[in-house]
């Protein structure tokens, strides 16, 4: 067990974010310091995990998705319909758990509509989670009438800026919600039939494994995750803005998770590996704002790492540098 | 009625009563002055998406287009304020670099395999975080080319001016329309979307098309870019951004298949002009929200995909589910 | 003899994949206005050498002679070049395009930069008529028929080729007025000076329009002959590797004793898939299938077990009536299915043996009364035991296994799962000799454990051998149920070409 515990650490995700806050660490000597101040601790690395909570929540949530060889592209604007639903009503006076759970449950539901034109219309996952990523913002500015609501809510505000036992509230979710889905898709046998579908859907089939189920799961999964993200974004910048609140971050958590080991032709995921991938993601956003770089770096180190993926996951490497000596088989 | 034509046909006769309805409600709509600036405004997305409607055609998607619009904007604009060039030569220069761009992605799609979405969200990072590299400011672009293309009008009867971008888009529309339909090259695309396994068996050079297709849309991006640049008479890092799904949405909406193979170039300008529509209603009733717009064209998506799948459910290539 | 010139030559061809020869020494030697039929059943070597032909591989040894000049062929456009076109079974052509574009992708007539439609859609009508064809060449391909749209493959490969045309199972999914219509154009063709290869998996159509037949075996060259004296059953033997005078080391002597009946197939079979069956199924026995490729035995097995629905008929388990609609239903009822084609429906390649011996078990269980992990390295280790699957981990993925390994391991995720009647879809096809063994052992085992099985298999010594009771398929159609003495290759062979040498029981 130890050694099988030791050899999970030495994988290539957890070497580089090592390697990336080690350059951090080089660039900005102050990188790993971290202080006690008013009951929580602050630091550079404690705002990488801060900064990093919400592309972490949706790559939760996108692992599944593309595990299952598809791709969830609304997962941003989702984040800005439930940060506007939970603003719109505290802010209408309703108590914040109710807001909360409202939000929560509209992003449900917009996952599990992805979930029906994948499944049941059969369109492929790219197009069919289109749709929300254009209407969702507009459905998010009717739902805030096109103003940006602030709100100080005490419990929203928490969820955004709180902390709990000195570490940042949105982590703490973070972490939970990563503990939550790696026992939901590992304590089951959920997560063997997401790969399994991903993998080879037809051989799934003849199994008898039913994918309509599963994809209506990892969709609506998605969608809550990043209600999740949306509501944590909302709080932290006390209000709901819906324009601007989770964009991009779809492409973030894709990234995150693609980092995180998965390929975008399906197959073996990993949850916290992809949460891994969000932290490298934010890790390296983290060590060009504190090294002095503007921050439009980041985008092109993005881009970079994307291509760097890519390259590595591509039949091309693949041929050029064997992982492993196959069995020698026929071929057909 | 062959199928491909039918998505077209709804697009066409839905643009026919949206029209309808929004001229009973505004009869000013109804006039050259609107039908003028329509054109003016909608240039470089309608631009955009006759590249769009090459790369869906394909079989692939771009999601840079966006970026690219605004990494042009602001290399022309830098250009032409600080280096003093003259903006023809920013032009050229503008549109070297797309194609070098589109070009590196098609490669890039083509010999890692991987899908188009991925490898083009790596494009738009690199361009947008390029264009923010050059400057996070808006430059303005005072040139004495700009005044005179922005004063070159075709007055039409009415009171209406089809300007100079107006023109260069229905140029765009109509050159795009005879490569996708009269040459070899917009045969091969639209072999490459119907299936690339057989097209590549007819001999169809499918590491050439996709390189193509790719470098038309960046190249045509660029031109929407400067398009844009005319039309603001400046440069800014975050320009244009969104544009990439309006493109996409104008392309579906205007009757091309998402997964590839079936479409008109024609059907794009309707997608674009329905989309162009919808804002100017809203902007007309003054009571609608800016929102709507979305949630309008996010309806319409909705409804062309399923409308689609309901005519191509029988051939539509791809895996099916057992 | 070697000196005759042929049209198109393959002399010597060896082709390697990995440490598997495809095509050992082949020789293959086409004429000039004949139709030459190439046979063998799946693993033969046919789709390899036709692709070597045509330029898709390349091969390891030997060389392409085209009218006594040896080429070499880098891709299909290289071959059209030297006057050899192809049509595939799965028309590789672009529904989605008109059919004068078909016709004409890629040399499309030109003016001024543009293509000329009105002047392609002139030609295309032109060639649609000499073959018979009288519609509009810019309608879209894809409205059309199959049959039409392999005629215009045909169209398009003869008119950018001219000299030798391959047709790769063209009849595939055609009804009988669709192949009388197409052979009347390869006898069209034949007249005017083509070389005609011909693949089809039908008997009939052989013998309908073929001059010469080719057959091979197992990537080995077995025999070129004419047809005029060749029966049926001459073919079929030559193409199964089976005597006739065969004499049965089976065992048929003692009539196998069988259980109660389990299951009971009552007009079973879905159109345009395969006709109405009726087959009881008895525990403790193994009913084997034989037929040849094409001839309808995976289309039975699958809608046994729900892969695909039936459409009509009806299944009798343990007297009960049950409906199988899904693959689901059937697992329900304790039913397992190996497929034919290991790859593509049966491994899942990244998961692990352990993995891909469990799965089945656990869809059984359901999402949450999950196996955890020392129950799933318990059941993978028994069954890596009893079947001698050799891994060197249960954890490594199962694409790294040898074919035959896997095909244990698929074996084994049904035996996990305890099941009253398995279908085996060519269980042990291309895997190695020691595989072979166990898992034919492994039939035997099962049969006297009481289990059903339906075992599909073109080795007729195999079939023989553990089976109980033998069914024929021939066209879509179980033609034949052979018991008792007639369990021996030679009976199932003149079944299979329904030659009328001795009319089996």
């Amino acid at each position: 067990m130890m050694r099988r515990a030791l050899s999970r650490l030495a994988n290539p995700q957890l070497l580089a974010l090592a390697g990336v806050l080690l350059i951090n660490w080089i660039l900005f000597p102050n990188f790993f310091r971290i202080t006690w101040q008013d009951g929580r601790l602050f630091g550079s690395l404690i705002d990488v995990l801060n900064r990093g909570a919400p592309v972490a929540i949706l790559a939760i949530g996108m692992a599944g998705v593309i595990a299952t060889k598809g791709v969830d592209l609304s997962v941003g604007a989702i984040m800005a319909v439930a940060g506007a639903v939970a603003a719109t009503l505290v802010v209408a006076g309703y108590p914040a758990p109710v807001a909360v759970l409202a939000a929560l449950a509209v992003g449900l539901l917009c996952g599990l509509w992805n979930g029906f034109l994948v499944a049941v219309l059969d369109i492929q996952p790219i197009i069919a989670t289109l749709v929300l990523m254009v209407a969702g913002r507009g459905i998010a500015q009717l739902i805030t009438e096109g103003f940006i609501i602030t709100f100080n809510d005490p419990v929203l505000v928490f969820i955004g800026t709180g902390s709990f036992l000195g570490f940042p509230m949105a982590a703490v979710i973070a972490l939970v919600l990563m503990v939550l889905v790696t026992l939901l898709v590992r304590r089951t046998a959920i997560g063997l039939f997401i790969e399994a579908v991903g993998v080879n859907r037809a051989a799934a089939s003849l199994a008898g494994i039913r994918s309509r189920m599963l994809l209506f799961l990892v969709y609506g999964l998605s969608g809550l995750c990043a209600a999740v993200a949306g509501i944590i974004v909302a709080g932290d910048i006390r209000g709901a803005d819906a324009n601007n609140a989770g964009l991009w971050l779809e492409l973030d958590a894709i990234l995150a998770v693609v980092i995180g080991g998965t390929s975008l032709l399906g197959g073996r995921f990993s949850v916290p590996l992809a949460v891994v991938g969000a932290l490298i993601i934010q890790a390296m956003n983290t060590g060009i704002l504190v090294s002095g770089f503007p921050p439009e770096f980041n985008l092109i180190v993005k881009a970079a790492l994307i291509l760097l993926v890519l390259i590595i996951q591509s039949p091309l490497a693949t041929r050029i540098v064997p992982v492993r000596v196959a069995a020698p088989e026929a071929r057909k | 009625m062959s199928r491909s034509l039918r998505p077209l046909v709804a697009t066409a006769v839905i643009f026919a009563i949206a029209y309808g309805l929004a001229v009973m409600q505004f009869p000013t709509m109804f006039s050259t002055r609107v039908l003028g600036n329509f054109l003016t405004d909608n240039a470089f997305l309608g631009i955009t998406a006759v590249g769009m409607t090459f790369v869906i055609l394909s079989g692939g998607i771009d999601l840079s287009v966006g970026a690219v619009i605004g990494f042009t904007g602001i290399l022309i604009a830098v250009l032409i304020a600080w280096a003093g060039w003259h903006p023809l030569a920013a032009f050229a220069m503008a549109l070297a670099i797309a194609a070098a761009f589109g070009g590196t992605m098609g490669l890039a799609i083509h010999f890692l395999q991987v899908p188009a979405f991925i490898v083009t969200l790596a494009g738009m990072f690199l361009a947008r975080g390029g264009a923010s590299v050059i400057t996070r400011d808006s430059i303005p672009v005072n040139h004495e080319f700009y005044s005179w293309i922005s004063s070159l009008l075709i007055r039409l009867p009415g009171g209406g001016r089809l300007s100079v971008i107006g023109i260069l888009m229905i140029a765009v529309f109509i050159i795009g329309a005879l490569v996708a339909h009269r040459t070899k090259f917009g045969s091969y695309v639209y072999a490459l979307g119907g299936n690339e396994t057989s097209a590549s068996l007819m001999g169809v050079p499918v590491a050439r098309t996709t390189v193509g297709v790719y470098m038309l849309s960046s190249v045509l991006a660029a031109l929407a870019g400067i398009v844009f640049s005319l039309y603001t008479s400046a440069g800014y890092p975050l320009a244009a951004v969104g544009v990439e799904l309006d493109a996409i949405s104008a392309v579906v909406i205007g009757g091309t298949l998402l997964t590839g193979g079936y479409g008109f170039v024609l059907g794009t300008f309707i997608g674009v002009m329905l989309l162009g529509l919808v804002q100017t209603y809203i902007i007309f009733d003054g009571s609608l929200s800016s929102w709507w717009t979305k949630i309008v064209i996010g309806g319409l998506l909705f409804l062309f995909i399923v409308l689609q799948r309901l005519i191509f459910a029988a051939s539509t290539p791809g895996e099916k589910s057992s | 003899m070697a000196d005759e010139q042929f049209a198109l030559e393959a002399r010597g061809i060896t082709k390697v994949f990995g440490n598997h020869i495809a095509l050992d020494g082949v020789n293959f030697g086409l004429r000039a206005g004949e139709v030459h039929a190439l046979l063998g059943e799946n693993g033969a070597g046919k789709s390899t050498l036709i692709k070597i032909l045509t330029g898709v591989y390349q091969a390891t040894e030997g060389q392409v002679v085209a009218e006594g000049t040896p080429i070499t062929l880098d891709n299909p456009q290289h071959a059209q070049r030297y006057g050899i076109g192809t049509v595939y079974q799965e028309v590789n052509l672009l529904p989605n395009r008109s059919v004068a574009e078909n016709l004409f992708l890629g040399h499309q007539p030109t003016r001024f930069g543009l293509v000329d439609r009105r002047k392609m859609e002139r030609e295309s009508r032109a060639v649609l008529q000499r073959y018979g064809l009288d519609l509009d060449p810019s309608s879209e391909l894809g409205a059309h028929s199959v049959a039409v749209q392999q005629i215009v493959a045909i169209a398009r490969a003869v008119e950018l080729s001219g000299k030798v045309l391959i047709l790769d199972e063209p009849t595939a999914s055609l009804d009988r007025n669709e192949v009388e219509r197409l052979f009347e154009i390869i006898r069209d063709l034949k007249a005017r000076g083509l070389a005609v290869v011909f693949i089809t998996h039908f008997l009939d159509q052989v013998f309908a329009v073929s001059d010469r037949v080719t057959i091979l075996r197992n990537g080995k060259l077995i025999e070129t002959r004419p047809l005029e004296g060749t029966t049926r059953t001459d073919v079929v033997r030559l193409m199964l590797g089976k005597d006739v005078a065969f004499s049965g080391a089976t065992g048929v002597e003692d009539e196998r004793a069988v259980g109660e009946v389990l299951l009971d197939f009552r007009d079973y079979g879905k159109k345009r898939s395969i006709h109405p069956f009726n087959l009881t199924i008895h525990k403790g026995e193994v009913v084997g299938v034989a037929g040849l490729l094409g001839s309808g035995r995976t289309e039975m097995a699958r809608i046994m077990f729900g892969a695909d629905a039936a459409d009509e008929g009806s299944v009798v388990f343990r007297g009960k009536p049950i409906k199988i609609n899904r693959p689901t239903d059937a697992i329900a009822h304790g039913f397992g299915f190996l497929p034919e084609d290991r790859k593509v429906e049966g491994i899942f390649g990244d998961l692990s043996v352990r993995e891909n011996i469990v799965i089945a078990l656990q869809g059984k269980l359901g999402w949450f009364s999950a196996l955890n992990r020392d129950e799933q390295l318990e059941i993978a280790g028994r069954f890596g035991e009893s079947m001698d699957i050799r891994a060197a981990s249960l954890d490594m993925p199962i694409k790294l296994l040898s074919g035959g390994n896997q095909q244990k391991v698929i074996l084994s995720r049904w035996l996990a799962t305890d099941p009253t009647f398995l279908i085996l879809d060519e269980p042990t096809r291309g895997i190695d000799v020691g595989a072979h063994a166990e898992i034919v052992r492994t039939i035997n085992r099962l049969r006297d454990e009481g289990l059903a099985l339906v075992v599909i298999s073109s080795e007729l010594d195999e079939v023989v051998a553990y089976s109980t009771r033998i069914v024929v398929m021939r066209d879509r159609e179980m033609v034949a149920e052979l018991t008792g003495e007639n369990i021996n290759p030679g009976v199932i062979v003149q079944a299979i070409a329904n030659h009328r040498e001795g009319p089996p029981a």
